[in-house]
This record gives structure tokens, sequence and C-alpha cells, in this order.
């Protein structure tokens, strides 16, 4: 990039390249610094929704963090659907990616027509799927009726045995696409040579998948695993829109509970310290994931 | 005994019922969503269910016009759209820095792309508080500046990504043929890379337009999105569904449209970037 180089010249000139990242920054400080600060600065005051002063009283919030079983539990929720929607997202993704690599009729109007679950708003999926469960009048409950034999009235958004299977459906209906999308276009890089050879070879089937596509696509896996993970601990819509965190608290994610405590309950200084505890988190599992992954570097 | 071509075309008709079945899947939601936008209440309201409403009829849409409940897909256009032009402009510029000069080093581009995965209802919390205080709690202005701000980090991670992919000579020989640098950015870089320029602001669009959190915590009624009116209808025993399912359609089916454009890009700019496709 020689010519391209700064040349010595005018202000403005010399420092072109500082000129085009500030106005991005600056904006950017609003939302990577600002709220660190801030939240850091209320965190230790004890700002209610009763009590307006703004009296600085310690670690107070920072200890309240480790008696509320709520939080934890709400961790554990959100921990709870990346642990099972993630794998299944994974593997159907994978297989669904294994039908469709092949030529056949029609392929790219399919890839075309499973694209669109992933570019509904999260919101939107989840009213869907509350339509798709409803007790009487959605359809889900009517199959099941048929292949039982007799009428069902499976409470899904309701029970508590169900809630989970319910949202977990949704979202896995959501984001496998996502994952098929990812993998198709990983397995279509694949080195064709490479399969021959070992076809030449007379290796079976599982064994050229074991050895040569897995170590191909695993690049690829890993950041869609990394984008779909972050996602997950993010979880906020799809739940919002089929309990709103219920029954009780039994399907609060770590993002619900901390817009019940800071919108629905007020308790402005202890929700700053949650969602300083939140960003802590993630950026340590970010930190995690990213020394194992460069994003297209 | 089977000839190979039996054999191949066996397997290729299972494939395709396969694939067949598994779109049916994964569209009969769509679809349902979809349809009860057109039905009558007794249709929606039928025990069992209707698979096909009786006649298209547009009632539900027309309620939501009369009652001025479409005005938030309104909003939505304004809030997305203009958040879309502003991080475009500011992210467009700072990637090209960033591929060109790679202007603040490996730490700053990470910091950056770090700023993509933050969890949404821990920035918009204090945000909120700072907006009470500004007075921009249910404007466009504070929307709009917080999209851009939250699109910021992937359009400059993308448009980074398109520009790297193109030559630096063409821009070297602008350069020495006097034009200015800015020039060169409008009138050499951005021409060669208007495909990726597209698909990145449709993408930060559909970001922007599909967001639930930041509009359900900084909206009340002036500004309130399509999002945000959807979940007004849900409500204890009477889920309103007419109108759930007309407002998610308002708001679904343009995305299908803007998706159709920007189809080959797809991968790319869901993996930011990782993927080439």
């Amino acid at each position: 990039m020689s010519t391209l180089a700064i040349p010595r010249a005018g202000f403005a000139q010399r420092h072109f390249n500082y000129l085009l990242v500030g106005p991005a920054i600056l904006l950017l400080l609003l939302i990577g610094i600002f709220p660190l600060v801030y939240l850091l600065i209320v965190s230790f005051q004890g700002i209610t929704m009763t009590d307006n002063s703004s009296d600085f009283i310690g670690a107070d919030n920072y200890r309240a963090l480790f008696a509320d079983a709520r939080l934890w539990q709400a961790l554990l929720h959100t921990a709870i659907f990346t642990a099972i929607s993630l794998p299944i997202e994974l593997a159907l993704g994978l297989a669904m990616a294994l039908l469709f690599l092949d030529r056949m009729p029609g392929r790219a109007i399919f890839v075309a027509l499973l694209l669109l679950p992933v570019v509904v708003s999260p919101i939107v999926s989840g009213a869907t799927w509350s339509l798709m469960f409803d007790h009487r009048f959605g359809p889900i409950n009517q199959i099941i009726g048929w292949l039982h034999g007799a009428e069902l009235t499976l409470l899904w958004t309701i029970s508590p045995h169900l809630v989970y299977p319910a949202i977990i459906v949704a979202e896995i209906w959501q984001w496998t696409p996502f994952m098929f999308l990812l993998l198709l276009a990983a397995l279509g890089n694949v080195d064709r040579s490479q399969l021959e050879a070992a076809q030449i070879d007379g290796a079976g089937w599982w064994r050229t998948f074991h050895r040569i596509v897995l170590p191909a696509i695993r690049p690829v896996m890993t950041i869609a695993i990394l984008i779909r993970g972050l996602d997950l601990f993010r979880l906020f819509d799809i739940v919002w829109a089929l309990t709103k965190g219920g029954p009780g608290t039994m399907t609060e994610t770590i993002s619900i509970f901390t817009y019940v405590k800071g919108f629905q309950q007020f308790e402005t200084s202890y929700t700053a310290a949650v969602a300083l505890l939140v960003i802590v988190l993630l950026s340590a599992l970010l930190m995690l994931a990213l020394r194992r992954v460069e994003l297209a570097r | 005994m089977t000839t190979l071509r039996q054999r191949r075309s066996l397997a290729l008709a299972l494939r395709l019922a396969a694939a067949v079945g598994l779109t049916a899947l994964f569209l009969f939601p769509i679809y349902w969503l979809f349809m009860i936008s057109f039905k009558t209440p007794e249709e929606i309201y039928a025990f069992p269910p209707k698979w096909f409403p009786g006649r298209i009829q547009f009632d539900n849409y027309a309620v939501l016009f009369k009652d001025g409940d479409a005005v938030t897909v309104w909003n939505s256009l304004v809030v997305a759209f203009c958040s879309t032009v502003v991080a475009m402009f500011l992210g467009t510029i700072c990637g090209y820095s960033l591929a060109r000069f790679s202007t603040g080093g490996r730490r700053l581009s990470d910091w950056i792309v770090s700023q993509r995965m933050i969890p949404p209802i821990a920035v918009v919390f204090p945000i909120f508080l700072l907006y009470v205080y500004l007075h921009l709690v249910d404007t466009y202005a504070g929307l709009i500046v917080l999209y851009a701000a939250f699109n910021l980090p992937y359009v400059i991670w993308m448009m980074r990504g398109y520009i790297l992919d193109i030559p630096a000579a063409l821009e070297e020989s602008a350069l020495v043929d006097g034009c200015s640098r800015w020039q060169v950015i409008w009138r050499v870089v951005l021409p060669m890379c208007r495909a990726g320029l597209f698909a990145t602001a449709i993408f930060a669009f559909v970001f922007a337009w599909n967001d639930f959190i930041f509009a359900l915590v900084l909206t009340r009624t002036e500004v309130a999105t399509y999002t945000v009116q959807i979940t007004h209808y849900f409500g204890g025993q009477s889920n309103f569904w007419a109108k759930i399912s007309a407002m998610s359609v308002l708001g679904t089916a343009p995305i299908f449209v803007a998706m159709a454009f920007v189809q080959r890009y797809f991968v790319r700019g869901v993996s930011l970037g990782a993927v080439k496709g």
C-alpha cells in the first residue's frame, strides 16, 4: 500500500485516516463506554423506586447479587435454553446442509424459502408460535390430537411441563436455518479433489466425513456456534412473546430478569449492578471464545 | 438386480421428498401467520381450526389503518431508514480507514467488533436513564441515534471486509491522477463495492426494523414501532389474533421482499463476514 500511505502534507491530509474513524468512534462511545461508566456509578448508589437520593452506599448492591436466587435462576434458565437449543440447531442444520449439498431440482428455491424464518423479527416469530401453540384454536394441539386419536388440550405457554419445549421449538424453528445456510456454504467450499482422493482410497462415507469434511468446516461451525451462543445469552423476544418469563419466573432469562428489575420494579441501582454483571459475564465468554476463533481476518 | 442408474434416481427421489417435507415444515408457521390475517373472526376462532381461509378478505388490515395502529409500521420505517443512513455513512468511511490504513491497529478493530456482541438489555438501561434526562424518550431522534450506534460495528466490520476485497491499485492511480482522498472514496471505492454496500445497508435496516427491546424501553405512544405494537395485542384471555397476524404481516412482508434482493449476500451478511458463501 505504498502510494496510499499518508503523505507529509497538511494536518487534515496527515490525519485523514483518523478523520474517517473519528465520528464513528464518537457515536460508538454512546453504547461502548457511556453505559459502563454510568452503570458503575449508579450501582454504588441506592436509587430505588421510592428512594431517589444519589448517596453512595458502597458495594451493597453487589453483595445483594450473590444472595438473589432469582438472578441465578435466570442465569440457569438462560444456560438451559442454550444447552438444549444450540446442539439441536447445529445437528439439524448440519443434517439439512448435507441433504441439500448435492444438485437437485429446485434446490435454489428450497434454500431461498428456508432462509425466511431467520429474517422474521424474533418478536413476530414468538407471536407466530403463540398462535401455533394456542391450546384450543392452534394447529399443534389439533395435529397431536389426530395422532393421538383423541382431543387434547395441552397448555403450551402455561403448563410448567410444556413451556420449555414450546420456547425451544420456536427458537429451533427460527435459527436452525441460520446454521443450515452457514454450514451449506461451508460444505460447498470443501475441496473436491480431497473427497475424490478419499473415494479412490476406498474410504467409507463416515470416514470421509469425519476425517476430511468435518475438519474443513470446523472454522465455520465454530463461528456459527459463537454467534448463536452469544444470541442465546441475550435471549429475550421469543420468551417474552410466548410466556413473559412465566409461569411465575420459570422461563425468566437473564435479559428478562434485568428488564423486570429495571423497568417494572424500578430497582434502579440494583439493576445497574445486574446489567454490569451481564456485561462482565458476556465479555468473559466472548474473550474465551475469540481466543479460539478468528473473525474473518 | 437394480442398476446404478435406478439406485441413483431412487436416492434423488428420497432426497427430494425429504427436502419438500422439511421446507413445508419450516414454512408452515409463516403460512399460518399470514393466513390468519385474511380470515374472518369466525374462521379464526373456529374449532377445529380451519386450514384455509374461506375467501381472502382484508378487513383485519382495514381495522389497523382505521384505528391508526398502522402508523407504527411507518415509525419503524422512519427509524430504521434514518438510522441505516447514518450508520452506513459513518461506518463506511470508518471501515475504509480500517481497511486501507489499519487505523488503530488490531486493538481498535477488535474493540469495534466486540461492540456488536454487547447485550442490548444492559446497554438500553443506562441509555434510558440518559434519555429521560435529555428528554429523548419516545422521540424519533432518540431511537435513530441508538439504532445507528448499535448497527455501526456491524457496518464498519462488513464494509471493511468488502473494501479489503477490492484491489488498492485503482485508488493509487486515482490519487496519482490528482483525485483528492474524498474523491477517491466516492468515485472509486464506493462504486466498486456497491453490491456489498447495498447488502450491508439492507441488513442494517432489517436489524433496526426487527428490533424489539430498544423500542420497548425507549418508546411510549408517539414513536412506538410495529414490534412493540404487536405485543400490545397480547393480553390475558383474548389475544387479538386478527390484529397480531395482520400487524406481523405488515412488518414481515417488506423484509421478505428486501431479502430477495440480497439473498446472495445472506451467508456473508449474517456471519459477520466470516463465511463468504
